[in-house]
Order: C-alpha cells, then sequence, then structure tokens
C-alpha cells in the first residue's frame, strides 16, 4: 500500500468558460477506498472526473492525483466515460474494445507481442465474467453486458484507480446490483481505489466507504451514514434538504435538484 | 487522358464490342491485349484496395456523408483547375484537401454537422457549374469527372496513383490503433491520451487523397460504390476488424475487376457496372441477413 492518498485535492475550484462550476473543494480520497460521487445533474461530477484524467486543468488549488499531479493518458488510470452504450451497428467485438484498452493510444497496427495482449484481454473478459459474449458484436449486447465489457477494458491495463461515470444508468435494479457487487470485489480483490458517479445511492449503500456530494457550486465528503442525513446535508448547503426513508430502508434525498441548470458535460 | 485513348475508347464501345468466346482464357488474353485495360486493371486495383481499406473506418465512424461529400466539394475544384488551365486532378485534391481537413476540424459530434456540409456542398456544386460554363468545349471532361473514366488512364497516371495509394496505406496503418480507439470511443481514447481531433483531421485528410483517387475509377457521383458500399458489406459478415478491412477490400477488387471485364465486352460505361455490382451484392446480403436469421432461430428451437 501507498502512504500518500489516492486523490488528494486542496482548496480546488473548476470553471465552465467564465462560470465557476464548484470552488474551495479540499477532500482526500484514501487509497484503496470505494467513493460515490453524488449530485444532481450538471453539479460537476463529470467536471471533477475530468480532472482527475488530465483533461481538464483546474481554475484554482491543488489536485493529486496517485501522489502526482493529474496528467492526459495516466496508464494507472481505468475510465468509462459517461453514457457509453454503442450503436447496435458498430462492427467491432466486445474482446477487439478490452484489447484498445491495452494499446489503442499506441501508433501503428499491433504487430508484435500479440500473445502477451490476448492473454491480458483474455484475463479481463474473465473478470468480469463476459467471456460468453466477448466474441459478439458490441453494439448488440444487452446494457449490462456493454457495461461489463467497459469495465473490462478500464481493468485491463492493470490501474490503481477505477473512475467509472454513471456506469449504472443505462440499468435495471437488477443488473445494477450485479453491476456494483462486481466493482466492489474486482478492487478489494486488486486493492484499487474507486470513484463511481451515480444518481441513486441506493445500490451502493451496502459497498461504499464514502460519498463525495457535488451540489450548489460546493463539494462534501463524508462517511455515507454520516453525510447523507438531513441536519448534515442542510448544514453543507445552507438549505432545507430532507433525507426519506422508504419501508425498505431506500434513501431518498430532497432539495438538492433545484440547481441552476448548467449545459450537461 | 490523350486523344488517342478515347479513340481506342470509342472504337472498343461503339464500333467494335469484342466478342465473348467459349474460351474464357482467351477472353481474358483479349482483354490484356490492349494497353488502356492492362491501365486500368492497375489503376483500378491500387484504387480498390485504398477505398476497401479506408472504407472501413468511414463506415465506423459514421462518416459515410463526409466522405460523398468531400467528392462532390472536389468536382468544383477539378472544374476550376480546368479554367485556370491546371490539371482536374491537382484542384480535385486542392479542394478533398481543403474540405477535408474542415469536416475532420468540426468534429464528429458537433450537432448538425451534415447541415453545414450539406450547405457547402450545394454551393460548391454550384462552382462547379460556374466553372464548366466558362470553359467552353469542356463537356468530355466534366464528363470523365462526374461518372469515371478509367479507361482513359495513362502510364504515369498509373505510377501517380500507385505513390499517392501507397502513401494512403502508409498513413492508415500508421494510424491504425488510435483512429479504431476513437472510433469505437472518442471519450475514451481522448482520456487514454489520444489526440482525437488531430486524428480526426488526420483521417478526413487521408480520406480527400482516397477519394481523388477513386474518382478516377467511378468519378464524383458514384463513389459511395467503391468507397463505402464494400466495407457497409464487409461489417455485416464480421465484427473483426482485420476481418472486416479484409473483405471490403476483397468486394471492392471483384467490383472493379468485374465491372472492367464486363463493361469491355459490353457497349456500356464501367461505371455502370461497378455501381451495380456493389449495389446488387448489398441487396443481396441485406435479403439474405433476415433468412439467416431466421433458419439460425428455427434449428435452434427444433435442437432446443
Amino acid at each position: 500500500m501507498t502512504d500518500h492518498p489516492a486523490i488528494a485535492a486542496r482548496e480546488l475550484s473548476a470553471t465552465y468558460g467564465s462560470r465557476a462550476v464548484w470552488t474551495g473543494a479540499t477532500f482526500e480520497i484514501p487509497s484503496g477506498s470505494f467513493t460515490a460521487i453524488l449530485g444532481p445533474n450538471g453539479s460537476g461530477k463529470s467536471t471533477l472526473v475530468r480532472m482527475v484524467l488530465g483533461l481538464l486543468s483546474a481554475a484554482e488549488g491543488d489536485l493529486e492525483v496517485l501522489g502526482k499531479p493529474p496528467h492526459r493518458g495516466n496508464p494507472s488510470i481505468g475510465y468509462v466515460p459517461q453514457g457509453s452504450h454503442f450503436d447496435p451497428e458498430l462492427s467491432i467485438r466486445g474482446r477487439d474494445f478490452v484489447g484498445l484498452g491495452v494499446d489503442g493510444h499506441r501508433w501503428g497496427m499491433r504487430i508484435t507481442d500479440r500473445a502477451n495482449q490476448e492473454t491480458k484481454v483474455a484475463k479481463a473478459i474473465a473478470s468480469v465474467d463476459a467471456k460468453q459474449y466477448a466474441d459478439r458484436q458490441l453494439g448488440r449486447l444487452s446494457g449490462g453486458e456493454q457495461q461489463r465489457l467497459l469495465l473490462a477494458q478500464a481493468l485491463v491495463g492493470m490501474p490503481q484507480l477505477l473512475l467509472l461515470d454513471e456506469p449504472l444508468s443505462h440499468l435495471d435494479v437488477r443488473n445494477q446490483q450485479a453491476m456494483v457487487q462486481l466493482i466492489s470485489d474486482v478492487a478489494r480483490e486488486r486493492h484499487l481505489t474507486v470513484l463511481l458517479i451515480a444518481h441513486d445511492v441506493n445500490p451502493l449503500l451496502p459497498h461504499i466507504d464514502h460519498v463525495l456530494y457535488v451540489a450548489q457550486g460546493r463539494l462534501a465528503m463524508g462517511k455515507p451514514n454520516e453525510i447523507i442525513t438531513s441536519e448534515s446535508l442542510s448544514r453543507i448547503y445552507s438549505s432545507p434538504v430532507e433525507v426519506l426513508k422508504d419501508s425498505r430502508g431506500r434513501v431518498f434525498v430532497v432539495g438538492l435538484e433545484e440547481e441552476v441548470s448548467h449545459p450537461h458535460d | 487522358m490523350t486523344e488517342l485513348h478515347h479513340t481506342a475508347i470509342h472504337a472498343v464501345i461503339n464500333n467494335s464490342s469484342p466478342q465473348l468466346s467459349w474460351n474464357p482464357f482467351e477472353d481474358l488474353a483479349t482483354l490484356f491485349h490492349f494497353e488502356f485495360m492492362v491501365h486500368a486493371f492497375q489503376a483500378g486495383t491500387i484504387i480498390a484496395i485504398v477505398a476497401g481499406a479506408i472504407g472501413y473506418f468511414v463506415v465506423l465512424r459514421g462518416s459515410a456523408f463526409a466522405a460523398h461529400a468531400l467528392s462532390h466539394i472536389g468536382f468544383a475544384g477539378a472544374t476550376g483547375a480546368v479554367v485556370i488551365g491546371l490539371s482536374p486532378i491537382a484542384g480535385l485534391l486542392a479542394f478533398t484537401l481543403g474540405a477535408g481537413v474542415a469536416i475532420g476540424a468540426l468534429g464528429s459530434r458537433l450537432r448538425g454537422r451534415d447541415v453545414t456540409i450539406g450547405i457547402v456542398l450545394a454551393w460548391t456544386l454550384g462552382l462547379g457549374v460556374l466553372f464548366i460554363s466558362l470553359y467552353r468545349g469542356y463537356a468530355t471532361e466534366a464528363y470523365a469527372i462526374l461518372f469515371g473514366e478509367i479507361l482513359g488512364i495513362s502510364t504515369s497516371d498509373v505510377a501517380v496513383t500507385l505513390a499517392a495509394g501507397v502513401i494512403t496505406l502508409i498513413a492508415v496503418g500508421a494510424l491504425y490503433r488510435p483512429l479504431l480507439f476513437s472510433s469505437v470511443d472518442e471519450d475514451l481514447a481522448a482520456a487514454k491520451g489520444v489526440p482525437v481531433t488531430a486524428l480526426s483531421i488526420a483521417f478526413m485528410a487521408i480520406l480527400a487523397v482516397a477519394v481523388t483517387e477513386a474518382v478516377q475509377v467511378v468519378g464524383v457521383l458514384l463513389i459511395f460504390a467503391l468507397v463505402v458500399t464494400p466495407a457497409a458489406i464487409a461489417v455485416r459478415f464480421t465484427s473483426r476488424p482485420a476481418i472486416a478491412i479484409a473483405t471490403g477490400i476483397g468486394l471492392a477488387l471483384t467490383f472493379t475487376w468485374l465491372g472492367l471485364a464486363i463493361a469491355f465486352y459490353s457497349p456500356h460505361p464501367v461505371s455502370f457496372f461497378i455501381t451495380s455490382l456493389a449495389f446488387a451484392t448489398y441487396v443481396a446480403v441485406r435479403i439474405a441477413e433476415p433468412l439467416k436469421t431466421r433458419m439460425r432461430r428455427t434449428t435452434a428451437n427444433a435442437t432446443a
């Protein structure tokens, strides 16, 4: 285990054009932890992920990713972008797609080291239980199958940090639970740090260590049972926020969604 | 293309279409007896390989309309070049390259990209019409640019086509993996460090060169048949990129060779046969596909 946190932010601010998305974010994501990033649409959750990926620079403040400043193409990060579901006509196999996670950024054609590459791909596919359909056309697979192959692609480069931008959005409840279980198992086995953006915290609750709330221009981090309460969210955002529980123990946050709408990034 | 070639073509096409014998080897020998047919096969082969290879990426990236538009925009360049006394191919290349770089810079995700391209396309076709009217006695050249004139290719044309073809294929090979990556998922490729915008521009520039080459065979109006149709058929058979590219090349070669051979023994133009072969194959594949799936389902039900 490393002694530095997976992600450390100090007084970090993000801007979209000339407008501030969020400001003054200070938090630390411990190495090997599972964190859910929650918050209304357009609050700047993907902005944070893009910053960690090195695709966007901070307007102010410091950000360290695995002990270093963020940089594009960081091989220690496995990433699943938002809204990744493929065109049904997209003519490529799941296996080829996972293979691009190994060397898709390299110039030229794959000539040498094929056997090694194929072994890595096969291992990644096996680790997400996708062997059965990995040789079928990616666009024709179900949402759940595509998400598993996207995860395999993120895992194939042996990363230390997983950034998953809404991997559950296009799945039904059962698939959501299966997917979270899979992510959690793989992460524990490989000591990965996971940051997962979600809309609904409920399928995540049994697995996550921390919640990072992004709303109304501010970020707040804490343990799920400490931060997802009416008192704490109302205090953080200085406006009345209610956390409701239904008979099955599911939680619902009311009062943060009235966000001034930002263009969705 | 020279007057001599035109005479040869018209002799073949209008007066004395060679008759098919019952001996296919003898027929082939007759066909290659003519130098212009040898040149046509040489240039056609090079162009089919390039078009088949690049076509896979055109289909994968959903850039079929951009490819089509490039050739039409090139028409204004070709006719304009003739007006100021330059080679039509030079004008064609300049315009397709310019348009290709501009379209590439727009990026694939820009909403309404096709509308923007269409608007430019309509204007440049208008320019083309103006250039034709400015250059009197130009009908044959314009016809050749619009519909292709592979039977009028000279030895030096073949050499230029070969050089351009080799450069295009090397460029596609060099960009292969990142191009595939950014075609499948641009966000992911960008996060992995692939320069997606530069790549999009580079790809459109390569496509512009390929389109300029292919115009010699099928002309600007029929470019789809060589650049898009073979790849569109190939991806219905396989979802392995390398095999899809090989299949696309194979189909483009088949259409070109068969089209040339049939045209040699008939009074009708080569472009017609190449486009018809491409179209017929596409239709056959689209009809056969649901039948195959239904049969597979029936077999599966029977065994279950």
